[in-house]
């Protein structure tokens, strides 16, 4: 085990989503930030099908691209994955192993640090590295307190808010690229039964440019019906606080929060909900906040930048239908 | 069967803003100005086990945490809510230790306890937030691990459990003696327990373990030695200038709402 950072200096960037999305982009423009400063190499690793159009992009931007084809679904084969990265990480030494958000990376993240003798957090929304050891900065105490941890231990294994950093633009040079196929090394001791996707007509919650969002004020699953029309209108996914998804009035799926998605959107609105600091760390990178209430002393005002303080009821039905006037 | 839950106590998650201050020394909260109570996320996962362990009949189950002196107060309700035995871990270092640590320690005691069917833990804690222990602790029992699980039935085979996804959930089964990490459902809201419970709960004994019984070195653990440490802490300043949209009514209010909405939309 060693006690610092930097028996090597090139950064692995873990990416399982097959998509050059958004989140893919800030990953890697997270990965470049730290290989700038460490003056080692950018790797990418991809895990599952990719197209290559997207291997393409991130032959682009980083100085190698592993690519790890795969037999089965990334969470159906998590042993044969960390098999795959552990051997991977003992041949390159990486000074750090990043990795995007999604309930697999949050998965894998320590058990990896665990097996390679390093250090792991996660939700990570900043890095820096002083004296040569890793330093990320998280929201922590229900988003009341913000801490830079350091990690003491090599590799430091994280995995970020990619959608928090900016993307990286092409190397002079592209990357090499290097195929394996992921054995089953080891069986699987979980087996994956059934794979469920609860029905969303439009992007991710995480992608979302406009997202119309419901709380506990709206006292039962109907009023979200309402919102869901507005939020049609203009385009916009639905999201909930946990109390609403609790109650059982909406799919966990659309959680925002400490404990749900965290998501960027251009527009925020949110309808009859408080604004629990454990929400607002879901929605600190939204760009605008905008919120119903009738309690003009809630706590969402304060990261609001615009606001109507009255019952949501007499405000939903007009507003859509003045928006669906606007948009003709 | 033997079920076991890993509680953690916390500073209140719920208490306001105004009350909330940092040990600047300690880059820890400061706790003289909140209660202590358990992680919701470890009261979903006892729920989840008394359902379980009521469901099946003929088991039991113990709840450990790794915690302060006060951590009892956390024992005490678990067992009030209807868990059957109780052991605590006592914490005496000077720091609050890592993740990795927790683990290690847990580990160390779950090992001298016995053997367990199934070990829970909450998803993460309301405070440090890191969601890691129930991973470093599968990790370091070398048991099968699932995260995010909502829902478990016992199988011929072990278990099958639901795990949320990003986007849904999935159904897998599980052999005994893994390490399941439990979120919250509309359906493991933890029970509140009966006053007769409560006091029965205090005549009941919660076994102490200390480092020394667990044949661990106190003195090597510090700040240095975890693998992750805090270097800086402190209350992020926030920007308010929300705008209250004034009009003469409400139909007035709205109209510059949804001006508002779609000046946002143009920009896309």
């Amino acid at each position: 085990m060693s006690e610092t950072s930097g028996n090597g200096s090139d950064i692995l960037c873990v990416l399982s989503s097959n998509e050059w999305d958004r989140s893919a982009e800030g990953l890697v423009g997270a990965g470049r930030l730290l290989s700038d400063k460490t003056g080692g190499k950018l790797i990418a690793v991809t895990l599952g099908e990719w197209q290559d159009s997207a291997l393409k992009q991130l032959g682009a931007r980083c100085h190698q691209v592993r690519v790890g084809q795969t037999q089965v679904s990334v969470s159906g084969g998590i042993e044969s994955m960390l098999d795959y990265l552990v051997k991977l990480a003992e041949e390159i030494q990486p000074a750090s192993i990043l990795f995007g958000n999604g309930t697999v990376e949050e998965e894998i993240s320590p058990r990896l640090a665990f097996r390679l003798g390093g250090s792991s957090i996660g939700d990570a929304q900043a890095l820096t590295i002083s004296n040569n050891r890793i330093q990320v900065t998280r929201s922590v105490y229900g988003g009341k307190a913000t801490a830079v941890m350091e990690l003491q231990k090599s590799p430091a294994v994280v995995w970020i808010r990619s959608r928090a950093f900016p993307p990286a633009g092409p190397l002079p040079q592209s990357g090499s690229f290097e195929t394996t196929v992921i054995q089953e090394t080891s069986p699987e001791s979980i087996e994956l039964l059934q794979h469920h996707e609860d029905a969303s007509e439009g992007v991710s919650l995480e992608e979302a440019t406009m997202i119309v969002s419901g709380g506990r004020g709206l006292g039962g699953p109907e009023p979200f019906e309402d919102l869901k029309a507005l939020a049609a209108t203009i385009g916009a996914e639905m999201a909930a606080s946990r109390a609403a998804c609790d109650a059982g009035w909406v799919p966990h799926s659309w959680q925002v929060g400490q404990t749900g998605k965290k998501v960027t959107p251009e527009l925020y609105l949110a309808v009859a909900m408080s604004g629990s600091s454990q929400h607002m760390m879901g929605i600190t990178d939204a760009r605008n906040i905008a919120a119903v209430n009738t309690d003009p002393d809630a706590p969402i005002f304060k990261h609001c930048r615009f606001g109507i303080v009255e019952d949501y009821r007499n405000v939903i039905g007009p507003l859509t239908e003045k928006l669906k006037s606007r948009k003709k | 069967m033997k079920l076991l839950v890993c509680i953690k106590q916390i500073l209140d998650p719920e208490i306001p803003v105004r009350d909330f201050s940092i040990d600047r020394e300690k880059l820890e909260a400061d706790s003289a100005n909140a209660n202590q109570v358990t992680n919701i996320f470890c009261e979903n996962a006892l729920e989840t086990a008394l359902q379980l362990r009521d469901s099946v009949g003929e088991s039991s189950i113990t709840v450990i945490c790794f915690g302060r002196e006060s951590a009892e107060d956390s024992l005490r309700k678990a067992l009030a809510m209807k868990a059957d035995e109780a052991c605590l871990v006592m914490n005496d270092l000077n720091h609050t230790p890592d993740s990795a640590t927790t683990a290690h320690v847990l580990a160390s005691a779950i090992e001298s306890l016995g053997s367990f069917d199934l070990i829970f833990t909450g998803r993460e804690s309301g405070d440090w937030g890191n969601g890691q222990t129930g991973a470093y602790l599968a990790e370091e029992l070398k048991v099968p691990y699932l995260p995010f699980v909502d829902d478990i039935k016992q199988t011929d085979k072990g278990f099958e459990v639901r795990r949320q996804t990003e986007s849904g959930w999935e159904r897998y089964g599980i052999p005994a003696s893994s390490v399941v990490t439990i979120t919250n459902s509309d359906h493991n809201l933890p029970r509140i327990p009966k006053t007769r419970d409560i006091m029965m709960s205090h005549r009941k004994t919660i076994t102490r373990v200390s480092f020394e019984d667990l044949k661990i070195r106190k003195d090597e653990l510090n700040p240095q030695s975890d693998s992750v440490r805090p270097v800086k802490l402190f209350v992020p300043e926030k920007e308010s200038a929300c705008e209250f949209i004034e009009g003469e009514n409400l139909n007035a209010k709205i109209d510059q709402l949804a001006d508002k909405i779609m000046e946002i939309r143009s920009t896309l």
